[in-house]
């Protein structure tokens, strides 16, 4: 029986996707990522980066995050409620610590 | 249980192939959200009653300036207890109580979406709730306030007893069992409504269950690692709140209230949900504004989480941080005070109803109003500076606490006992125990106010004569045995109404939401035939479809009832009671218990407990066993063979 | 027709939820948020007091990068092998699924051990729970985080011998899509803490 506001689910939802990654997709993400982390250790031992090391770090690994939440965990490609439930909570986590920071005069834009 | 439903229980047949458990045990091992919600209610209950004894006791204590009814260190394990027992054990369980009788019947759904996981929450609420209180007859219960506030719970300040450790662990079991429940609400929710019922045709009960769901499940882990912290703090030696290592012990307040500001919006929204539904039947009115009635709500859950500093007005933040929460929590009054002029727009051209249920949600409003009033005062640092751990705070928690959660579920039990036990409570008696409630509460708390600018401050077992504060705490005691008095009377009325209540039947006050439609109490599989819905208040939508200037039309009996169900018969499918929750969840707080369990004397430097390092010693034998049967359990459920009829 | 919630296994064939979303992929991603909140929180503390420590050793005497660097490359493979795991069965291909899923096993008990080694060499180097803000944060955030890598190893070795007894099939790979999207949190949990605790300079 079908009803106009809902759906079946399947198991296999995901196979009715289009743009649904493939295993030599998946690789080449996996390989991006080793390289970003290689230059993440590289960039470390950079002296003369070290004034700049702060927000090359932090946006490199913001792109290996991105990478595996929105690849590796399909979020790209699902339903946009599950970016909803998940990214809210992660900007929250985030608020909460850039807020912590600033209370605790960690940060430079602190009191 | 009324006869009634003990009948349509006792009634649920055993197929072949099926588990089926009697008696007691199919309370034991159920896994439907009726009986789940009963067990939430009565339990909560029960504790909210010892919380009552604990408040007697503190007020007892302060009738009179130089008392000698308890000492100092008792009077600490009174105030502490009676805040954690009322916020943990009893208003937020009896908030979930409705949560899961209510919900799955507003929103069209046969139960909810994980069953299990809705039994193993209550399981382990109810060992939380006993883990917490054993500490009463194991040393003596905790003693630092309800938001333990580091570094006077570490050991070298708060070492004589084991109270802040079974508080610690008891904290841990319970935020288990609100994020389980959490996630399931949520889910069933979103997923699970019936037909037609999107979001905004949603009764307001249920929106609100949605947002306390999302606070809990955001607010718990923050309590859980500061919890964690505080933990490896007494147990292992670690430096979180130390010090002398360097450490903050403000970040510990912090996390607290991080966690414990979005908590009483957890605490309030609920009953605002009851609230809500309640004004509109008993106007026979529609919700004024209903969707600026839910968008404030989802905008209370957003601001909570911006506001959590007004907790810690004294301790020295900065002028900065000061200004910036000061802001954030006089524009969270502004969503509060949206709903209150919603309200009472449903009330106002509404043909009113005054029974038990009205009373209760209209005194909510009043009471509700009060302490949102001597909340905004608060919200001031410097007033916060002379206000703040003096009564005035006392005042403030219990009029948005009492006059507004414990009303709102009062008017929620009035309103759905009916629902639940096919009879109704006793209108007489509900209006006295209403009138009793409101004098009592008045008299207690409101004194408190001016006692508290008077300078009164809390949390001290006692206080000199001659400060002025002598008639006012011997009239806020003599409140609080009015309110003893109110409960004893609501006993009689419950304990008298489920075995000879007036018999109900489906739709007792002409309600408006799908819950009506069924037979009280309902059938085990809640609906028939799932509703297919067309309209915000399905109910009333379908008794009496509004013809051109809105006025009521009843529906010619039966023929709306066929047009609105679904063609098909359907296979209605009800999942077996299972017995792995209930083992899990033992052996989930037996786990934790076990830590309590220790060899070594309690001496001032000396962990308690499990030692990890240095000198490693075994991990006791409670936690094993206890540890093996939640393993045994989660296994178990989640292998478990489907079974049903 | 409304959801009626059945036990594992049949649950997903006869799933019709408001949204077409399956019950449990929606608790799983739920769960997932609710742990940002709790890593959250650990990171907080960590950052909170770090550089504050009173004594030593210090994060730059113990720290070891290029080891490290190599275990957060093992636990980014191990990624790799789950999604492959995921995809196999999704194309009903059971036995790959369970090399790939072994092999998810296999590189997080590598990671989880390597964690050990370097944990019992900062305790010879004298760092402790016990001996400094460093000690305390480091070794309570990256422990539950370690936690979390076993529990996820444990899930992935029920499925893998569950799927000897014909259990998982492919109209189960939903169960492994959730342990997959379990995997790929505590790894990412794990990209942010390797950064912020590890590299970020002292």
């Amino acid at each position: 029986m079908h009803n106009p506001t809902s759906t079946d689910v399947t198991t296999s939802e995901t196979s009715h996707q289009p743009a649904h990654p493939r295993a030599g997709e998946y690789v080449r993400i996996a390989v991006i990522l080793a390289v970003i982390t290689m230059v993440e250790v590289i960039v470390y031992y950079q002296e003369s980066l070290r004034p700049v090391i702060v927000p090359i770090l932090l946006v490199l690994s913001a792109i290996k995050f991105s990478l595996v939440v929105l690849f590796f965990m399909h979020l790209k490609f699902d339903n946009r409620l599950f970016s909803t439930i998940f990214t809210g909570p992660l900007m929250l986590a985030f608020a909460v610590l850039m807020a912590l920071l600033t209370i605790f005069h960690r940060v430079l834009f602190g009191a | 249980m009324a006869t009634a439903e003990r009948a349509v229980y006792a009634a649920q047949p055993s197929h072949p192939g099926s588990r089926h458990y009697g008696g007691i045990w199919s309370w034991v091992f159920t896994v439907d959200h009726k009986k789940i919600g009963i067990l939430y209610g009565v339990t909560a209950f029960v504790f909210f009653m010892m919380g009552g004894l604990e408040a007697l006791l503190v007020r007892s204590q302060l009738a009179v300036p130089n008392n000698t009814v308890v000492t100092g260190d008792a009077y600490n394990e009174l105030f502490t207890m009676h805040a954690t027992t009322m916020v943990f054990l009893a208003l937020m369980p009896m908030s979930v109580a409705f949560f899961n009788i209510v919900v799955p019947l507003q929103i069209g759904a046969r139960d909810v979406a994980f069953p299990r996981l809705n039994a193993f929450s209550y399981w382990v609420f109810l060992c939380g709730g006993l883990l917490i209180n054993s500490s009463f007859i194991f040393g003596g219960a905790p003693d630092a306030g309800w938001f333990g506030y580091a570094n006077l719970t570490e050991l070298p300040y708060n070492h004589v007893t084991h109270g802040i450790d079974f508080w610690i662990l008891g904290l841990q079991v319970l935020g288990v069992a609100s994020m389980a429940g959490a996630f399931n609400f949520l889910v069933t929710i979103v997923n699970m409504r019936a037909p037609g019922m999107s979001f905004m045709r949603m009764p307001l009960f249920t929106w609100m269950t949605l947002v306390t769901s999302i606070l809990l499940m955001l607010a718990f882990p923050v309590i859980t690692v500061a919890l964690i912290e505080l933990m490896f703090d007494r147990f292992v030696g670690t430096n979180f709140f130390n010090p002398t290592a360097g450490a903050d012990p403000i970040l510990w307040q912090h996390f607290f209230w991080l966690f414990g500001h979005p908590e009483v919006y957890i605490l309030i929204l609920p009953a605002m949900g009851i609230v809500s539904d309640v004004l509109p039947t008993f106007s026979r009115k529609p919700l004024f504004g209903y969707p600026v009635v839910a968008y404030s709500g989802v905008a209370i859950g957003f601001m909570a989480w911006g506001v959590w500093a007004h907790h810690m007005f004294s301790t020295g933040l900065g002028p900065v941080a000061d200004s910036v929460f000061s802001i954030t929590t006089m524009l969270i009054a502004v969503p509060t005070g949206i709903k209150i002029f919603n309200w009472i727009g449903t009330m106002v051209g509404g043909s009113l109803r005054f029974s038990t249920p009205m009373l209760f949600a209209i005194g909510f409003i009043a009471m509700f109003v009060i302490g949102g009033l001597s909340g905004v005062m608060l919200a001031s640092p410097p007033a916060d500076w002379v206000e703040n751990d003096t009564y005035f705070v006392v005042a403030h928690i219990h009029y948005v606490l009492f006059g507004g959660t414990m009303f709102g579920l009062f008017a929620g039990i009035y309103y759905w006992f009916p629902k639940v036990t096919g009879r109704m409570l006793d209108e007489k008696f509900g209006k006295i125990h209403f009138w009793l409630t409101m004098i009592g509460m008045n008299v207690t708390f409101f004194v408190q106010h001016m006692v508290g600018l008077d300078g009164m401050p809390r949390r001290i077992y006692t206080y000199p004569s001659g400060m002025g504060w002598d008639l006012p705490n011997l009239i806020s005691t003599i409140g609080a045995f009015i309110l003893a008095a109110s409960v004893l009377v609501f006993l009689y009325n419950f304990a008298s109404s489920v075995r000879w209540g007036t018999i109900a039947g489906n739709d007792p006050w002409d309600g408006r939401t799908l819950e009506w439609t069924i037979p009280s109490p309902p059938p085990e599989y809640n609906f028939k035939k799932i509703p297919i819905v067309h309209a915000r208040d399905p109910f009333w939508e379908q008794k009496y479809p509004s013809a051109g200037g809105g006025h009521a039309i009843p529906a010619i009996a039966g023929a709306a009832h066929d047009a609105e169900e679904s063609g098909e018969e359907e296979h209605i499918h009800i999942p077996d009671p299972s017995i792995y929750p209930f083992f899990a969840a033992v052996g989930f707080a037996l786990t934790m218990a076990g830590l309590l369990v220790s060899s070594a004397p309690l001496t001032a430097g000396i962990t308690t407990g499990i030692m990890i390092a240095p000198g490693a010693s075994l991990p006791s034998w409670l936690s094993v066993v206890g540890l093996l049967t939640m393993l045994w359990g989660i296994y178990g459920w989640a292998f478990e063979p489907v079974s049903g009829y | 027709m409304a959801q009626v919630s059945l036990p594992a296994d049949h649950a997903a064939e006869h799933e019709q939820t408001s949204t077409g979303l399956s019950n449990r992929k929606l608790l799983m991603w739920s769960f997932l948020g609710s742990e940002c909140l709790f890593f959250g929180t650990l990171i907080s503390t960590y950052l909170v007091y770090r550089n504050h420590s009173l004594v030593g050793p210090l994060p730059q005497n113990v720290f070891d990068i290029p080891y490290t660097s190599v275990s957060a490359f093992v636990l980014l493979m191990s990624s790799l092998t789950m999604v492959l795991a995921l995809a196999a069965i999704q194309h009903g291909n059971v036995r790959q699924m369970r090399v790939w899923l072994l092999a998810t096993a296999l590189l997080g008990t590598v990671f989880v051990s390597g964690q050990v080694y370097e944990f019992t060499g900062f305790v010879r180097d004298g760092l402790s729970l016990q001996k400094n803000l460093f000690g305390t944060t480091f070794f309570v955030l990256t422990g539950f985080h370690g936690a979390h890598v076993t529990v996820g190893v444990i899930m992935l070795f029920s499925i893998f011998l569950n799927s000897f007894r014909g259990k998982v099939t492919q109209k189960d790979s939903l169960t492994v899509e959730l342990a997959g999207l379990y995997w790929h949190f505590v790894d990412v949990v794990w990209i942010v803490i390797f950064t912020v605790v590890y590299l970020l300079p002292y």
